[in-house]
Formats: C-alpha cells, sequence, structure tokens
C-alpha cells in the first residue's frame, strides 16, 4: 500500500531535515509510529497525503506515485485515497455532526454527494455509535463523541489509506480504548490500510507493526 | 458553487452576532446617502412646486422663511400676527387679488387653515366628496388629512386647544365636515380648510350665545342699557355651531383689525406684481412682501450647503467602515486558519476555499443590499410624509 523509497525532505529556510531510504506497509496493515515530539512524524504523513513534496525519492501510495504528481492531481488523490483523522478532531463548529462527515464532499467536485452517499454517512454514523447526535454541533459532543465524528468523516469517501495523527492524544484512557477499537473494526470493514502516528505506548501492542522513527534518519526540529 | 454557499451560509447562520453586525454596518453606510439623496430630491421636488405657483406673499416683517412656511405649507411655527387691513390694502390698489390666510390652529395635528373661496380657485382645488364651504362652521378637509383622521362628509372635527392648560383661551369649536377635497399630492392635502369667520371664532373674536334679550334668568345679566345687554359669565357660549344656533353668532370690533398670518397676492400681470412690491420697499412699511420661489431657492441652496459637507462626511465614515471591515475579515481569516488547514490537509483547493470566503463575503453584501433596497424602497414611499416630517413640519 506504501512504499517510500530513498526519501529525503527538508522544509524550506529550515534546519530539519529527513531521510528515509525505504518504507513499506502492506495493504491491510495496522502501523503504529512513534518516535519524539519534532522527529518528523507528522511530516511524514503529509509526505504520504503529498501535502509536503519530497526533495528526492519516491512515495508511492496504493500505486500512485504521490511525489510525481501536479498540485490537482494530488488534492484530489488526497481526497479520493487517503482518510485524514487528527489529534484534536478539527471538526467545523459551524458545521453539524453530519455536515461535518459530508464535508470532503462539499469541498472537492471529485466526490459526487448524492442519496447513496448521504445513507452511508447515516450508517457510518450508527456504526459509530452517534446516530442520535448527528444533528448537534461539535460544541455539544463530549472528546470521544467528537473524534468518533471525524472518523466518520475520514471513512466516507472509502479510503484505502487512514492516517491517524495521534488520534487518541486528547481521550482519557477509557475512551482511547475504545476508539481504538472502533477505529480498526472500521478500517477492517472497509478493507483499509492505517498508519497511525501516536505516543501511547500500552497502546501500541494493538498494532500489527510499529515503526520506530529511530530508525530513520531525522535531525533539527519539525 | 452550491456546496460554497451552503458552507458559508452555515458560517454567518452559526456566527449571526457577527454577520448582523457586518450587515447594518455596511447597509447604515450605504444607506444613509441614498436616503438623503432621495429625501432632498422630494424636498426640492415639493417645496418648488408649491413656491413657483404662489407668486407673491404679504406678512409681518420677519422671518421670511416662516413667513413661507406657515402660508404655503401650513408648517406649524406661526409668523407674527397681520389684520385683515393688510388684505384690504391689497385689494384697494387693484394691482392683486389679495387671498388672507389664518394659519395658527390645529385639529389632532392637522392644520386649520382659514382663508376665503378665492383660495380655492387660485390652488385650483376641487372636492372630491361633498361641497365646498358655504357657512359659519364648514369646514372640507385634505385628502389626507380626512384619510389620517378617518373622517368624512357628515363628521365633524374638533379644533384642538393651543395648549393643555388653555382654561382661560380658545375653547375647541366642532366644525362640520361638508366635504373632502381631491388630492393634490401638495399642502392642502393635510389642511382642514374653513372660512376666516370660522378660524375667528376659535380665537373667540366671533362668538354665538345665549339670546340674553329674551332670557329668563336674570343672573345672566349683569347690565342692561338702551338696549345694550351686558352678559355675565354665567352665560352659555356655542361651542357647535348648528342650523337653530347660527344666528347668534355675531363679531365684535372692526373687522379689518381681525388677525391673519399672511395675505396671498396674486398680481394682475407681471408689471402690477412689480408695482406692488416696489411699496412693500419703503421703509415704512409695516409688512413685507416676499416672492416664495427666492426664499424657497434661499433654503434650498443652504440645504445643499450642508448635504456637500453630510456627503463628505459620509464618505469619510464609508472608507472607515470600509477598512474596519477588511481589519474584521482579516482577523476572522487568522483566527480560522486551523479551520482552512483542516480543509486543505482533507484535500480542498486553494481556489475553493478562496470561493468558500468570497461566498460569505457575498452572503453578506447581498444581506446588505437587499436592507438597503427594502429601506430605500420605504424611504420613497413615505418621503412626502419624510419631507414634512423633517424639512416643514
Amino acid at each position: 500500500m506504501i512504499s517510500v523509497r530513498g526519501l529525503e525532505f527538508k522544509y524550506e529556510g529550515g534546519e530539519f531535515h529527513l531521510t528515509m531510504p525505504e518504507f513499506g506497509v502492506e495493504r491491510g496493515e495496522k502501523v503504529a509510529v512513534i518516535g519524539p515530539s519534532g522527529s518528523g512524524k507528522t511530516t511524514l504523513l503529509n509526505l504520504l497525503a503529498g501535502i509536503l513534496s519530497p526533495v528526492a525519492g519516491t512515495i508511492t501510495v496504493a500505486g500512485t506515485e504521490v511525489s510525481a504528481l501536479g498540485d490537482t492531481e494530488r488534492r484530489d488523490f488526497r481526497i479520493t485515497t487517503i482518510g485524514f483523522v487528527f489529534q484534536d478532531f478539527e471538526l467545523l463548529d459551524y458545521l453539524t455532526v453530519t455536515d461535518n462527515i459530508l464535508l470532503p464532499y462539499r469541498i472537492t467536485s471529485a466526490l459526487a454527494l448524492d442519496r447513496d452517499v448521504r445513507a452511508r454517512a447515516t450508517a457510518l454514523a450508527g456504526e459509530m455509535g452517534i446516530s442520535d447526535l448527528v444533528q448537534r454541533h461539535p460544541s455539544e459532543l463530549s472528546q470521544g463523541e467528537k473524534q468518533r465524528a471525524a472518523i466518520c468523516r475520514a471513512l466516507l469517501p472509502r479510503p484505502r489509506l487512514i492516517l491517524a495523527d495521534e488520534a487518541t492524544g486528547n481521550l482519557d484512557p477509557v475512551n482511547k480504548t475504545h476508539i481504538l477499537d472502533l477505529l480498526f473494526r472500521s478500517v477492517d470493514h472497509h478493507e483499509a490500510t492505517l498508519l497511525a502516528v501516536t505516543h501511547d505506548h500500552e497502546l501500541l501492542d494493538r498494532f500489527d507493526r510499529v515503526a520506530d522513527f529511530k530508525d530513520f534518519h531525522a535531525w533539527g526540529d519539525a | 458553487m452550491i456546496d460554497n454557499l451552503y458552507l458559508a451560509w452555515q458560517y454567518v447562520r452559526f456566527n449571526r452576532a457577527k454577520y448582523w453586525t457586518l450587515v447594518a454596518c455596511i447597509t447604515l453606510v450605504a444607506f444613509l446617502p441614498i436616503a438623503l439623496e432621495l429625501l432632498l430630491d422630494e424636498s426640492e421636488k415639493q417645496l418648488l412646486s408649491r413656491a413657483v405657483t404662489t407668486p407673491l406673499v404679504i406678512g409681518a416683517k420677519g422671518s421670511s422663511l416662516d413667513l413661507v412656511m406657515n402660508s404655503l405649507y401650513f408648517g406649524d411655527e406661526v409668523p407674527e400676527i397681520i389684520t385683515m387691513g393688510a388684505a384690504q390694502d391689497v385689494a384697494e390698489t387693484s394691482l392683486a387679488l389679495p387671498i388672507p390666510v389664518y394659519v395658527r390652529f390645529r385639529a389632532r395635528g392637522h392644520p386649520i387653515v382659514g382663508t376665503t373661496v378665492d383660495y380655492f380657485d387660485f390652488r385650483g382645488l376641487d372636492v372630491a366628496d361633498g361641497r365646498m364651504i358655504a357657512v359659519l362652521g364648514d369646514c372640507v378637509l385634505g385628502a389626507t388629512a380626512a384619510q389620517r383622521l378617518g373622517v368624512g362628509v357628515g363628521d365633524g372635527v374638533v379644533s384642538s386647544p393651543e395648549t393643555v392648560f388653555d382654561l382661560a383661551g380658545v375653547y375647541p369649536l366642532r366644525m362640520n365636515i361638508v366635504g373632502v377635497l381631491e388630492r393634490t399630492h401638495t399642502s392642502d392635502d393635510l389642511g382642514i380648510f374653513v372660512d376666516l369667520k370660522t378660524a375667528w371664532i376659535m380665537q373667540g373674536l366671533v362668538h354665538g350665545h345665549q339670546d340674553l334679550t329674551t332670557v329668563e334668568d336674570q343672573q345672566l345679566i349683569l347690565t342692561e342699557e338702551e338696549g345694550n345687554v351686558v352678559g355675565s359669565p354665567k352665560v352659555f357660549e356655542f361651542t357647535e355651531i348648528t342650523q337653530e344656533n347660527l344666528d347668534s353668532f355675531h363679531f365684535h370690533g372692526d373687522e379689518a383689525a381681525a388677525p391673519i398670518t399672511a395675505v396671498i397676492a396674486v398680481p394682475v400681470d407681471e408689471k402690477s406684481g412689480t408695482i406692488l412690491r416696489g411699496r412693500y420697499l419703503t421703509p415704512e412699511a409695516v409688512h413685507q412682501i416676499i416672492v416664495p420661489k427666492e426664499v424657497i431657492d434661499g433654503l434650498l441652496t443652504n440645504i445643499f450647503r450642508i448635504k456637500n459637507v453630510l456627503d463628505a462626511v459620509i464618505l469619510v465614515v464609508g472608507l472607515a467602515t470600509v477598512l474596519a471591515m477588511i481589519l474584521v475579515f482579516a482577523l476572522s481569516l487568522r483566527l480560522r486558519r486551523r479551520e482552512i488547514d483542516t480543509i486543505f490537509r482533507i484535500g480542498c483547493g486553494r481556489a475553493t476555499i478562496t470561493r468558500l470566503l468570497a461566498a460569505e463575503i457575498g452572503i453578506i453584501v447581498v444581506s446588505s443590499a437587499v436592507l438597503i433596497g427594502a429601506l430605500a424602497a420605504a424611504v420613497a414611499r413615505y418621503d412626502h410624509a419624510l419631507v414634512r416630517m423633517l424639512f416643514i413640519r
């Protein structure tokens, strides 16, 4: 699913430098990415999603060489192939839960919002146990409920790769386990691949594999 | 585009206070000059059209503007009172037709215009319903006055006391409405027209009371000498003129000394008008003669001078508002940086983000435009009344 070869990246005008000779993730795998703060974990997710471009090397996701795509193609690729789950949920406070889940379909022409999509959104909300909260705004939800809505938003376009950036970082221990259960179940159900940045070492056993950033060559502060 | 509008609409709906504040700012700043322009256009039209059709006005020396406002537009500022002698003086010259007017009293906010039948011919006023005034106590109403008071032919209208505590002064008089005038879209629409003598009744100069020669109650008579009877304060004065008591109304004193507020002089020809004006230019002249158009031209010049200053002020305020709005949007963008970053990471293009923000601004601008349009339409609909309220009163 993910194949990174000879990757080199540095921020313009910054000291941070990331070198990743080889890194891969198989289809359906659930991989945890660990490493100290500022080591470049989020940078890697942004490179895989095509938000950042490498200085050298190739990044291939789901058979598409992301690093070779133009701006528009990369955006379309990102929204159709990759689902993002953020640490702070990043729901839009002025939209209801339903509208937040449907957001990817409203901000691009690469996805078409139709009756089937709406039905799937309702089903997803049901799977996540928030079907009675769909008309509420994020400010009316608990942290756990917000993350469930964010996962629904990430899964709705049926992405083949889920990138979770410390998705459980802001949750209490009970919610952490519960949300991870839901995320894993959904990834399995939708036959997706999961690459999750985490600082929670007690959760690592649940992943298929752990990629430690100390195995890569990174210096400076991301 | 629909999705952009939908998201933008959700944003403005959620941030109602910010949305309405911005809409109010734009609406007020843009509406003010439009309203000013509409009202000044209407005031110019109203004031000039009436002034150009009134050749000359004679009144007490003093404010020519008060004189014009009272005698042409029935404004509530009453000029110095003159006497009927002024009208008789004009008549004696044979240079112009004098039309005396006495605009002092009011009935439920509407001016009572005491005048002669010549006034109706001069202004080209016809009755739409009923007939013209014929006897004491009759009145005809302008179309707007009848509409606002909710009265018609056969009803009555009572004059208002000049002050609330006017116990010893003018008694309210009930006037019989005998006609309603056709609408003219001038100040005549607001007037309640009566014969001069009816106006004098309101002042107590003409009055009617019990016949003292036939009363049985001797307490009503103070003294009786050689046919002259002096009544006591107990004598009942009529507050309504009817067919039965009409003959009892009589005038005390010389009619030439009776009060009026102005004389509209309609010269026989231009030369007569010039000669007549010349007669009032001497230092000994007790009255002034004015050409209303000249007075109104002067007033409008002043109004437009003030408008130019206001335009400059509005321009500066408008500029400040635009700058403030740019600041608000810039700060808003800063506050929403994280949100913009999120939708960008999800896969939204920069062009879409620009369109989203443009849609939000568009909704605010369109809402303001709709409000401005509605307010401008309301001003245009009621400009006649507004001009009267703001510039004439």
